[in-house]
């Protein structure tokens, strides 16, 4: 089976170079709420967006815990009228 | 109420993160129409509540229920296009499977260049190897592809998040 996701990057053969990497980090940082907002004075290591993001991932792995809970609790409630009203989302 | 939902549900946002453009609408779209789905076929299925099973007990097997449709929804709105999406769909669909017969097991051999020691750069191998262990199927991806992963993996993620507060918030009015 071929790669169905290719990059130039890849088949290039060329080397990923320290500056890509620092570009994706810094990319990675932006979506860290605890970290987005440092500026470039304050320069944040690698190493500390990766921890961040790891705890980020378990935040909201955690947040999808509590809300399936949240969800199932809710369903045990819902009567047929309010299940009417999702499935009417879904027709559209 | 309704109509703010739905608004929300499909309200156009792009985003671009990490050379890939996202398109977050579509996404959230498509996940919130599987799950939505889900949910509605896990409420139909809920055995009579006359069973021996206690309630409790029954919210919390439903609770895994739309766990797991949560994340297989998403897996199924990205697509197959990313690794980690490609990965999620594998487990989650082996682990349904296991649960009725044994199913045959297909593997998926996965083009992935090693990157050398001396790319890794500024970035920590421990590091990266705590990642790998978060995002679904990276344990064989190059740290370009990890980090890439990772940040669609994020997006996407709160993505789901938001559409879930969304029902569950529209749910307890």
């Amino acid at each position: 089976m071929s790669s169905r996701r290719s990059r130039s990057r890849q088949s290039g053969g060329a080397r990923i170079s320290d500056d890509q990497i620092n570009d994706l980090v810094s990319k990675l940082q932006q979506l860290l709420p605890e970290i987005r907002n440092s500026r470039r004075s304050d320069k944040v290591s690698a190493a500390t967006v990766l921890q961040e993001t790891c705890n980020y991932i378990r935040s909201l792995h955690r947040e999808v815990d509590d809300l399936s809970e949240r969800l199932s609790e809710l369903l045990a409630t819902t009567d047929s009228a309010q299940a009417a009203v999702i499935r009417s989302l879904l027709s559209q | 109420m309704k109509k703010t939902l739905k608004l929300y549900l499909l309200t156009m946002t792009n985003i671009t993160t990490t050379g890939v453009t996202l398109n977050i609408k579509s996404c959230r779209t498509k996940f919130a129409h599987r799950f939505v789905r889900s949910l509605l076929q896990i409420r139909n299925h809920a055995p009579p509540s006359s069973s021996s099973s206690s309630e409790e007990k029954l919210i919390q097997k439903r609770r895994q229920r739309i766990k797991i449709a949560a994340y297989l929804s998403m897996a199924h709105a990205v697509g197959p296009r990313m690794n980690w999406s490609r990965a999620l769909l594998f487990k989650l669909r082996n682990r349904a499977c296991r649960h009725r017969k044994k199913k045959r097991i297909v593997v998926i051999r996965r083009k992935t260049k090693k990157a050398s020691r001396s790319s890794q750069g500024s970035v920590p191998v421990d590091q990266a190897k705590k990642l790998r262990r978060l995002v679904p199927g990276a344990k064989s991806m190059d740290l370009c592809s990890l980090l890439e992963e990772t940040a669609h993996y994020i997006t996407c993620l709160s993505t789901q998040i938001k559409v879930m507060q969304a029902l569950a918030d529209h749910l307890s009015k």
